[in-house]
């Protein structure tokens, strides 16, 4: 028994192999000399029509007041609200019942980067930054601390506006 | 010429030739992955070395250090033995190709080739032959089914298109009237490149070109290694130095494909439009522009291969055999007959001689019959399929 094989069917008359290998390589051998796309990254972090977006929700930034002090007022509403259970706050509170953290930790492995927690923080202290080159040697040092939360200099995120949802 | 020097002299070409043929081929690998990558528009590895030319220094280190891996049902010594197969063929081949005018030493004049055997071209179809046994033996030892299909493809595939790829050669031959490359060399070359054998036989050179390409494995007709069907074909099993030797042993295979071409359709080492090259006295200069010259022409058909492999799709198994028998073979077949009477009639009745006017004769005779190749043949019918058309 014959194995039927299902072939398409073309219009035998008008197609050709040699005119459409010729076609291209007329293609691939113009390409070879068009400008490249590819972005010589660790060189080159943007170019003319690529730039990281100023949404771009990346490494965690605590900001912080003119005597340097982290924002935070524990209020406890960004570990309550985060999807990941990432944030580690301790609460604390001084002699003149201001509050602040005690313990502030981020594990930016378990972090979904969400941004909730920026949008959720009513004394705008933490934050999400336009950052993501975060590579280290060991897994702990992925747990951020508040030192180094407050120590982070890249420019925050913005956040979305339903007025202009374009970001324009 | 003593025994001695000619073991010794011998022995440095070999030397010579291996040496150049496998940093031919580190720069091979290079050069398809930076081509392959400009044609995507993308830039391709470079980053090691300058421009990323010591990339093959860094692929060859991490296949050295690589673990080797042995599938515990192989045939250990086959599995072993596999790779060595197919990568000795591919350098034996390049010993009978004359690449360079003869050097000029006191010792007298060394000609550039490893060996200059009477039998020259019957010897490179031995051997290149016998390049199917490393690639079958290494899917059939891996016992693997996805290597041993790619095993059987290689030979079918490689056996289907080495008759069209002698009996396209033939031709060459009859030209020639020898078999000794020299000879085919030293036919071609004259004052102008249109006794460049590619001008009376292209036709002959066009079928070569293709069967070349299937002898080895090159896309379209890389159906052994296949990674879309069969993993990696009859390489599947193999890692680190084995899987290495499969590689060059495909780039060697590529070299030594487009020093076949060069030779006996583009005129050799000869230089085109002046014969200064190929006439004693013999000098340094002669033979290193001659040597260059060779260089750029199998510069210029590695280069083909590479834009052929990343312009081409795949073809179908069925289609593949269907090309190579109904289509290359009694196409090759015919060609051989029509040129062998054009010959005979050039040379015998009108009493030519083989020059200018003989090849353009012959070419005008390649024309006529490539007009309705392409034109009639190439509607869909060339590669449309062996099987049944689905049932309506």
């Amino acid at each position: 028994m014959a194995v039927l094989v299902k072939v398409m069917k073309r219009p035998v008359k008008e197609t050709s192999y040699l005119r459409a290998t010729l076609k291209g390589m007329a293609l691939t051998l113009s390409h070879l000399f068009r400008p490249k796309v590819t972005m010589q990254y660790p060189e080159q972090k943007a170019t003319d029509d690529w730039t990281l977006s100023s949404r771009w929700r990346g490494t965690h930034r605590m900001l912080t007041d003119e005597q340097g002090r982290a924002k935070c007022v524990a209020c406890g509403l960004c570990p309550q609200i985060c999807p990941a259970n990432c944030i580690k706050l301790v609460p604390g509170e001084d002699e003149e019942g201001h509050r602040y953290p005690l313990i502030y930790e981020i594990d930016e492995f378990r972090c979904v980067f969400c941004g909730y927690c920026q949008e959720v923080c009513p004394e705008e202290a933490i934050h999400v930054g336009v950052h993501y080159e975060n590579s280290e040697y060991a897994r702990d040092r992925f747990v951020y601390d508040l030192e180094r939360l407050c120590a982070q200099t890249h420019p925050v995120s913005t956040l979305w506006d339903p007025a202009d949802p374009q970001g324009e | 010429m003593s025994d001695l020097a000619f073991v010794v002299i011998a022995a440095i070409k070999v030397i010579v030739v291996v040496l150049g043929l496998l940093s031919l081929v580190a720069g091979l690998t290079l050069a398809e992955r930076r081509i392959c990558a400009w044609m995507q528009d993308r830039l391709g590895p470079n980053r090691v070395g300058p421009q990323g030319l010591l990339q093959p220094a860094a692929d060859g280190l991490k296949n050295i250090l690589k673990e080797e891996t042995l599938p515990a049902q192989a045939d250990r010594l086959l599995f072993l033995l596999a790779p060595a197969i197919s990568f000795i063929p591919a350098l034996l081949t390049f010993a009978v190709i004359p690449f360079g005018a003869p050097l000029h030493t006191k010792w007298g004049d060394i000609p550039l080739v490893v060996a200059d055997l009477p039998v020259g071209f019957l010897y490179i179809l031995a051997i290149s032959s016998l390049g199917v046994y490393g690639i079958t033996l290494a899917g059939w030892s891996s016992n693997n089914k996805y290597s041993l299909l790619g095993g059987l493809r290689a030979a079918a595939q490689m056996i289907s298109y080495e008759i069209a790829m002698g009996m396209s050669a033939v031709a060459v031959l009859l030209i020639a009237g020898n078999v000794t490359l020299s000879d085919v060399v030293a036919r071609q070359a004259t004052a102008t490149p249109l006794t460049w054998n590619v001008v009376p036989l292209a036709l002959g050179f066009f079928i070569f070109l293709v069967a070349a390409f299937a002898e080895t494995n090159r896309l379209p007709f890389d159906l052994p290694e296949a990674e879309g069907e069969l993993i990696a074909g009859y390489h599947t099993e193999y890692s680190a130095m084995k899987f290495s030797m499969f590689y060059i042993a495909e780039y060697s295979n590529m070299v030594t494909a487009s020093a076949l071409m060069t030779t006996l359709f583009f005129g050799g080492w000869d230089i085109p439009f002046t014969t200064w090259d190929n006439a004693a006295p013999w000098t340094l200069l002669k033979t290193v522009a001659s040597v260059a010259m060779f260089a750029a022409k199998v510069g210029f058909f590695l280069f083909l291969y590479i834009w052929v492999r990343w312009t081409l799709p795949r073809f179908r198994y069925d289609q593949l055999m269907a090309l190579g028998w109904k289509v290359m073979l009694p196409l090759a077949l015919v060609y051989l007959t029509v040129i062998a009477s054009a010959i005979w009639y050039l040379h015998v009745q009108l009493g030519w001689g083989y020059d200018a006017r003989f090849a353009l004769a012959l070419g005008v005779v390649n024309l006529a019959l490539a007009v309705p190749l392409f034109f009639v043949l190439d509607r869909g019918r060339l590669v449309s399929g062996s099987v049944a058309r689905e049932r309506a």
